[in-house]
């Protein structure tokens, strides 16, 4: 592109950056604001991963360690939730942010004021969230999943900064999702069709559209909340004719497509990374486009598979069983697709490559716990213990973190222009997978045994494998240390990175020259089919 | 840049990877690592389930993992593979969806099947109330035949010291209680499981049970045991502070063995019903309050009767502890609707009410210097 920029003289008075502060304040640029996700959703998963170290000390050994009952419980929530809404989604809007326009050939979002506004309300929800440890009554403590009547009648008087906070992220959101969809769909470069949009641009057009439809729901869930704690009404208070049991099916129609939401845009960087280093298109583009519109369309169908113990009809059960285990096949599609991918091609494992395999490998195991969750006589024994823990875990670390590391290697070389330590990179890789298993596989034997999840202390035959689990998990606290070293060293002092930085490399983001320029494709690339899927 | 050289690390993955499924194929055998397979047909028909579907995943797990391997070790650009440029097959694509899907119709059959027989709660031969509290479980025996009814608390019984470190842990650390429920073997046994406050779980591995108790809604599961043992599990559902500390712990008995129980305990029932009527000396009324207390009471307003405000207020000096006698026993009696704070006058004897009631009055330097008899509670309650 960079003849393109020199052959109009009007590019010539195309301003650069603010200076200072009011950069960050105030910025439209879409690499500004995806470079603020990402550094927002870093620091939160430090928060969240200190949080999650705190829950690890106190499980080490059976018997009180550090804490008190109720602060482990606000140490469970708050983890939670900093971990779903303050790490994992931010960070896949801010590769949106920074991905999606050089994807598409587009000169930055359509809408860019409001697009700094989502980042901007995030802060301070997160502020908000923080700050309610340090109240009067102490933080939410009724987990993530926040089930009335213990996060309403029973719940410390915090809880209406914490209804407050999910507004102003839900907010956030729905405005992140506006604009992706707008971005997409009305600033592709001229030619492409939608079924040639890279398909981690596919993912969060779908992903974007699952947002749209839950987040409300979040909304008005937490309203009807805060009505009931401070209006008297009683939607979930039973000795007002309400039903604790109305507020799960509400929850998890959300909650369950907000888990999608969480990992669908994993499998567009993933599909972007294979293909790059086995140097060999992607197996199959469109069963991949066609198996993520599948897992979504499921996703609004199967949400009382979280509440298989609640005591709904016979019939119901069946359904969301039957309904629940149909994931399976366009998930496997998926998987299949990436192993025929990496089939008879020519691969490197670079670390984004690493991270990408790991993800395939570990997500998978992920997945078939959740098959043998999906078994809805199985789940009676799985429910609620440290089986289920394991399961997300595997979907979320390995999985989503997995999918959002992998994509910052990859494509840091284009953002920054420069390159980062591969001996490092590999190491962090190697220390994040064992530490990772190493946290978690045991999970699923202590759940087996029947430890519940989200207790503070536990009988004496589970101590082995909660101890394996609190080790890894400090190992694996410290290897994320490690990953912000090698940012910081290789956007102070890598070495110059080439435009294209991987040689199997395809997509528009890669004709742009390194280091970028703060506009781009401020005229419309042409779209060869050479730099498209095909 | 992008042309890197070999990485040696990468040839390890697969091994580190097969042993990963090496020890998941080995948790089907171990004992130790898997579900156990309990005591009930129940019970052990999801344990065949469980076992079907983790073999499903290992075989799957073993062909496209190894695929994977195959892959990774083989088609390298360091060992001069030339990539291909295939995409697409439709047959091979259509091959990966109806093989899934042939898997799951074959596994839906048997879990459907265990299911309907989980929902037949039809025609038990005794029914039991399990209610849950914050954080203990109420049993009711319902039983017509059996005249009265009666019901219990059945509260962890780990003393505090156990928990802080202070002593060796026993061998049912968290997992033992005060009194258990008493089943007998071989019977159907219907269980309604519900909730005086928040929503708990009441679940016992061994007869594949697990049902939340929910405020307003009345669950019903069923177990047949035939081994007569104690069984152990936990409540599963986060339910506030001493979430980790209300277990489940049942006893089935031979039916004369839990025959001659019930009796007894029917008995002590009324002799408990006698104390309604005696005055105790002040020093009896600290001996059985403290031990109310320690049971009931500490779990919130602590031991040493500081409590954890604002959400579980001090006694120690407390305006109501340290004020007029009948406020303090309606507190105690009625609880305050929408907190924790339930009401015990529906749990406790008045004989227990009295003495804890002297005994919050009296404790961590409050000096009320009065007693307080099981006709002070009973005439409160009938002010009521």
């Amino acid at each position: 592109m960079s003849e393109v920029v020199d052959s109009h003289g009007h590019d010539d008075h195309d301003h650069g950056p603010d200076k200072g502060l009011a950069r960050w304040l105030f910025t439209t640029n879409h690499k500004d604001i995806g470079t603020l996700y990402l550094w927002f959703s870093f620091a939160m998963f430090l928060i969240g991963g200190v949080l999650a170290l705190g829950i690890r000390a106190e499980l080490f050994e059976p018997g009180r360690q550090f804490f008190e009952p109720e602060f482990f419980n606000q140490l469970t929530t708050n983890h939670g939730l900093i971990m779903v809404f303050g790490a994992i989604m931010p960070a896949f809007v801010g590769l949106a942010n920074w991905l999606v326009p050089m994807m598409i050939g587009a000169p930055d979002m359509a809408l860019p004021r409001m697009n700094n506004l989502s980042f901007w309300i995030l802060p301070f929800a997160f502020g908000m969230i923080i700050s309610t440890l340090f109240m009067e009554g102490g933080g939410p403590n009724f987990g993530w999943t926040f089930y009335a009547p213990l996060s309403t009648t029973y719940a410390p008087p915090s809880t209406t900064y914490f209804i407050f906070a999910v507004h102003m992220m839900g907010a956030s959101s729905i405005m992140g999702s506006i604009n992706i969809i707008a971005t997409i769909l009305n600033m592709r470069a001229p030619g492409m069709t939608l079924m040639q949009m890279p398909l981690f641009v596919w993912t969060w057009l779908i992903t974007a559209y699952l947002l749209l439809a839950v987040m409300p729901v979040l909304a008005g869930v937490v309203t009807m909340m805060l009505f009931d704690i401070h209006f008297g009404t009683s939607f979930f208070n039973a000795a007002g004719g309400g039903d604790p049991v109305m507020f799960q099916h509400i929850f998890w129609f959300f909650g369950h497509p907000e888990v999608y939401i969480m990992i669908l845009p994993a499998f567009g960087v993933v599909s972007q990374i294979i293909p790059t280093f086995a140097r060999k298109p992607l197996f199959g583009y469109d069963s991949m486009v066609y198996a993520v519109a599948s897992i979504a369309f499921l996703s609004f169908i199967v949400w009382a598979h979280h509440m298989f113990t609640v005591g709904l009809p016979l019939a119901g059960q069946l359904f969301f069983m039957y309904a629940t285990m149909l994931i399976a096949i366009p998930t496997g599609v998926k998987v299949f697709n990436w192993t025929a991918t990496m089939w008879k091609g020519a691969m490197t494992f670079e670390t984004p490559m690493l991270f990408a395999i790991a993800f395939v490998i570990l997500f998978t195991i992920g997945g078939f716990s959740g098959l043998m969750l999906a078994i809805t006589p199985a789940d009676y024994q799985y429910q609620e213990t440290y089986f289920v823990v394991a399961h997300f875990h595997y979907v979320l670390v390995p999985g989503a973190a997995f999918s959002i590391i992998a994509a910052v290697y990859y494509w840091l070389p284009k953002w920054c222009g420069r390159m980062y330590d591969e001996r490092l990179g590999k190491l962090h890789f190697w220390l994040s997978f064992i530490a990772v298993n190493v946290t978690f596989f045991p999970q699923h034997f202590s759940g087996l045994a029947g430890m519940p999840r989200r207790i503070p202390d536990y009988a004496v035959q589970f101590a082995d494998f909660n101890m394996m689990s609190s080790i890894g998990a400090f190992a694996f606290g410290l290897s994320q240390v490690l990953f912000l070293y090698i940012v910081v060293q290789a956007i102070r002092a890598g070495k110059p990175a080439p435009a294209r930085a991987w040689e199997g490399a395809h997509g528009l983001e890669w004709t742009l020259p390194s280091p970028l320029p703060y506009h781009t494709f401020t005229h419309p690339p042409k779209v060869t089919a050479a730099e498209m899927h095909s | 840049m992008s042309v890197n050289k070999p990485c040696k690390g990468i040839r390890r993955l697969p091994f580190a990877l097969g042993a990963l499924l090496v020890l998941w194929s080995g948790v089907a055998l171990a004992d130790e690592l898997n579900m156990r397979p309990g005591v009930t047909t129940i019970s052990q028909s999801i344990f065949e389930l469980h076992t079907i579907v983790l073999w499903i995943c290992v075989v799957i797990g073993i062909i496209v993992f190894g695929a994977m391997f195959w892959s990774i070790i083989h088609h390298r650009k360091s060992s001069g593979h030339k990539p291909a440029q295939f995409h697409e097959n439709t047959r091979l694509e259509i091959l990966w969806t109806i093989v899934p899907t042939v898997i799951l119709i074959v596994m839906a059959f048997p879990s459907t099947k265990t299911l309907v027989q989980m929902y037949d709660t039809s025609s038990p031969d005794m029914i039991v109330e399990v209610r849950g509290y914050q954080w203990k479980w109420q049993y009711k025996y319902l039983d017509e035949n059996r005249n009265p009814a009666f019901s219990f608390f059945s509260i962890l019984s780990t003393p505090i010291e156990e928990r802080h470190n202070e002593v060796p842990k026993g061998e049912h650390y968290l997992l033992e209680v005060d009194e258990p429920l008493r089943i007998p073997v071989n019977k159907k046994v219907q269980f309604l499981v519900t909730s005086e406050d928040v929503i708990h779980s009441w679940w016992v591995p061994d007869f594949g049970l697990k049902r939340d108790a929910i405020p307003g809604t009345m669950n019903d599961i069923w177990a047949i045991v035939p081994t007569p043992g104690v069984y152990r599990g936990q409540c599963t559902e986060l339910c506030g502070k001493d979430h980790g500390f209300m277990p489940v712990v049942v006893q089935a008995m031979e039916q004369d063995d839990f025959d001659a129980w019930y009796a007894e305990r029917v008995e002590a029932q009324k002799e408990r019903a006698a104390l309604e009527s005696m005055s105790f000396t002040a020093d009896e009324l600290m001996t059985q309050g403290e031990a109310v207390y320690t049971k009931y009471c500490a779990s919130c307003h602590q031991a040493n009767g500081q409590g954890v405000p604002p959400v579980f207020p001090a006694l120690a000096g407390s305006p109501i502890a340290t004020g007029d006698r009948d406020e303090h026993i309606a507190r105690v009696v009625d609880g305050v609707a929408g907190t924790a704070m339930q009401a015990f006058g529906s749990q406790l004897s008045k004989a227990e009410l009295a003495a804890v009631v002297h005994f919050e009055r009296h404790s961590w330097g409050n000096n009320a210097g009065d007693l307080t008899q099981p006709v002070d509670v009973a005439n409160v309650m009938a002010g009521n």
